[in-house]
């Protein structure tokens, strides 16, 4: 178990927008988090690398246990973290610099500063977001010229560059069109050999498709965590299955 | 129908209003310029002023105008950027930052002769600098600065959040996210609001009446220590700008050309004043296209 939640609650002021969660997130594999709209899949996600830490206001109870560490023991670094735990977002945002230095950014940012291994570093996470072939030859081109599906897979580089064991992935496919959505789902199948992938997605058969498990989520708590097979399958709590069977949400 | 027929009508309104100060614009430009330009030579931007003579210049004026900028700015730039980061990124929302985000607003828009006198009784006097170009530089500070806070503010508030979380999720500290991500991002409305307040600084006469002075030793210009008293770089002499010099020529000048002299300087402040507008415009553009193109 790389990720493990203890009766975590989360209060955006005196809203509460997550209720009791305890989750295991097991390594290596590709867990999904479902449900309706503003059900806090996003703040959950977004729990696991403290990004919620930039709004005011926010305010977190029990635990988020992250390779045998509470990262809310009031001692982990977030910069560390945010290292390990890498986060790809909705709308492909890559800076608006070239290809090569969206890539080499976060090594250069961390220490690296040798060309001959930033040109690899860049190559290396390039070649595992199958972009390499599509833009070895503009790497001195700006980010902002390919298209969204390229672009996302930029950024799935740039957080791979800085060798990440957990990448977060919030509807990352969901302004994409079929074809790229396509691809990246391949591309993710491919990364759960070597990382540990937490997905947002609205999209249920996505989730079907590419998740070894799927956690099933309703008013911020969790209504049922299963192997994804199972989940669609045969759910055990009929909210669940009202779900996925499309009779709401 | 009747909505209708009241829309189309306040448009109209609108769009006459608009026409209006567009011409009054125009033709308050163009009454200068023309005015003024027949009087623009070299002669007249390089040598010194005449006193009773005809024929006189408006060098050391020009050149005091904008060593003053350069200063304005060296004290503005920084201390605006610090205190714009720290406004937008640091300081908690609350009552005591919408305090001073107030007391920003009101120091921007004070009338300049006021700034004047508060930089004659306390920069001047009481802190003893005299009139000098560093006092009359602290006196251009005082709503330089408030406006160098909010071109920062609101500047680095318009970068996408997208952009800055992309930053912070690859663990990179809020500071280097700030200068590495965000700063080059919010650069060319920065550098924009910069040049815009920097006309507005280029133009001021009330404030430096009683802080910078309405005369200039005689300077020097071959004598470059910033030390020496008649050197044209030494910060604490006193030193009329244009602006002021076209007040002062205009209200008491005793030389023949004096009408002539002023309409001149007052051309030349206009046209300096819309090269730095668009410089600013062309420059934020510039910027904007490298940035989000290829090198
Ligand atoms: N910054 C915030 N301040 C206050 N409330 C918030 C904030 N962000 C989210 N919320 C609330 O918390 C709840 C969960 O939001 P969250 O974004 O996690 O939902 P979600 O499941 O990701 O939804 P979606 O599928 O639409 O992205 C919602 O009710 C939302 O209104
Ligand atoms: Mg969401």
């Amino acid at each position: 178990m790389i990720i493990e939640t203890k009766q975590l609650q989360l209060y955006y002021g005196k809203f509460q927008a997550l209720k009791d969660v305890d989750l295991t997130i097991p390594e290596k594999s590709i867990t999904a988090f479902i449900g309706p709209s503003g059900c806090g899949k996003s703040t959950l996600l977004r729990t696991l690398n403290r990004m919620n830490d930039t709004i005011p206001g926010v305010r977190i109870e029990g635990e988020v246990v992250i390779q045998d560490r509470n990262i809310y023991d009031g001692e982990t670094e977030v910069e560390f973290l945010r290292k390990r735990v890498g986060m790809v977002f909705q709308q492909p945002n890559p800076f608006p610099k070239t290809i090569y230095d969206n890539v080499a950014y976060g090594p250069r940012l961390h220490g690296t500063t040798k060309k001959s291994e930033l040109d690899a570093i860049v190559e290396k996470s390039l070649r595992s977001a199958s972009l390499w072939h599509e833009v070895k030859d503009v790497l001195k081109k700006s980010a902002w010229s390919l298209s969204g599906g390229q672009q996302q897979r930029l950024c799935i580089a740039r957080a791979l560059a800085v060798e990440p064991d957990i990448l977060l992935m919030d509807e990352s496919t969901s302004a994409l069109d079929p074809i790229s959505t396509t691809k990246i789902e391949e591309l993710t199948r491919e990364l759960k050999k070597s990382y540990t992938i937490v997905m947002v997605t609205h999209n249920m058969h996505q989730a079907a498709r590419i998740s070894d498990r799927t956690v099933f989520f309703l008013n911020g708590e969790v209504v049922e965590s299963a192997d994804t097979e199972q989940l669609f399958r045969a759910p055990r709590d009929q909210r669940t299955e009202d779900y996925i069977s499309g009779r709401f949400g | 129908m009747k909505a209708k027929s009241v829309d189309r009508i306040m448009t109209g309104v609108i769009v006459g209003i608009g026409f209006l100060i567009i011409a009054l614009l125009a033709a308050l430009l163009g009454y200068l310029l023309i005015r003024g330009v027949g009087h623009i030579s070299w002669h007249f931007l390089t040598s010194a002023p005449e006193s009773i003579r005809s024929g006189g210049g408006i060098g050391p004026q020009l050149f005091n105008s904008l060593f003053l900028l350069v200063l304005t700015m060296i004290i503005t730039v920084p201390l605006g950027l610090g205190a714009g980061i720290y406004m937008s990124e640091y300081a908690k929302q609350n009552r005591l930052t919408a305090f001073i985000r107030l007391i920003v607003e009101v120091l921007s828009s004070f009338p300049s002769i006021v700034v004047g006198l508060f930089g004659l009784l306390v920069i001047v006097n009481r802190f003893g600098l005299g009139l000098s170009l560093m006092s009359g530089a602290l006196a251009l500070t005082v709503f330089n600065l408030p406006l160098m806070v909010r071109i920062t503010e609101q500047a680095l508030r318009a970068v996408p959040r997208e952009q800055k979380e992309a930053g912070l999720a690859l663990g990179l500290s809020r500071w280097r996210t700030i200068t590495t991500v965000m700063l080059p991002i919010s650069l060319p409305a920065i550098v924009t609001g910069t040049i815009l307040a920097a006309g507005r600084v280029f133009g001021e006469a009330a404030a430096l009446l009683f802080t910078a002075g309405m005369s200039s030793p005689r300077l020097d210009f071959s004598d470059w220590n910033p030390l020496h008293h008649t050197s044209p770089l030494n910060p604490f002499r006193p030193a009329e700008t244009l602006a002021v010099h076209i007040w002062k020529v205009n209200s008491e000048g005793l030389a023949p050309d004096a009408a002539q002299i002023a309409a001149g300087a007052s051309a030349v402040l206009v046209i300096t004043v819309l090269l730095f507008n668009l410089g600013a415009r062309w420059l934020g553009r510039a910027l904007y296209r490298k940035l989000t193109a290829g090198r």
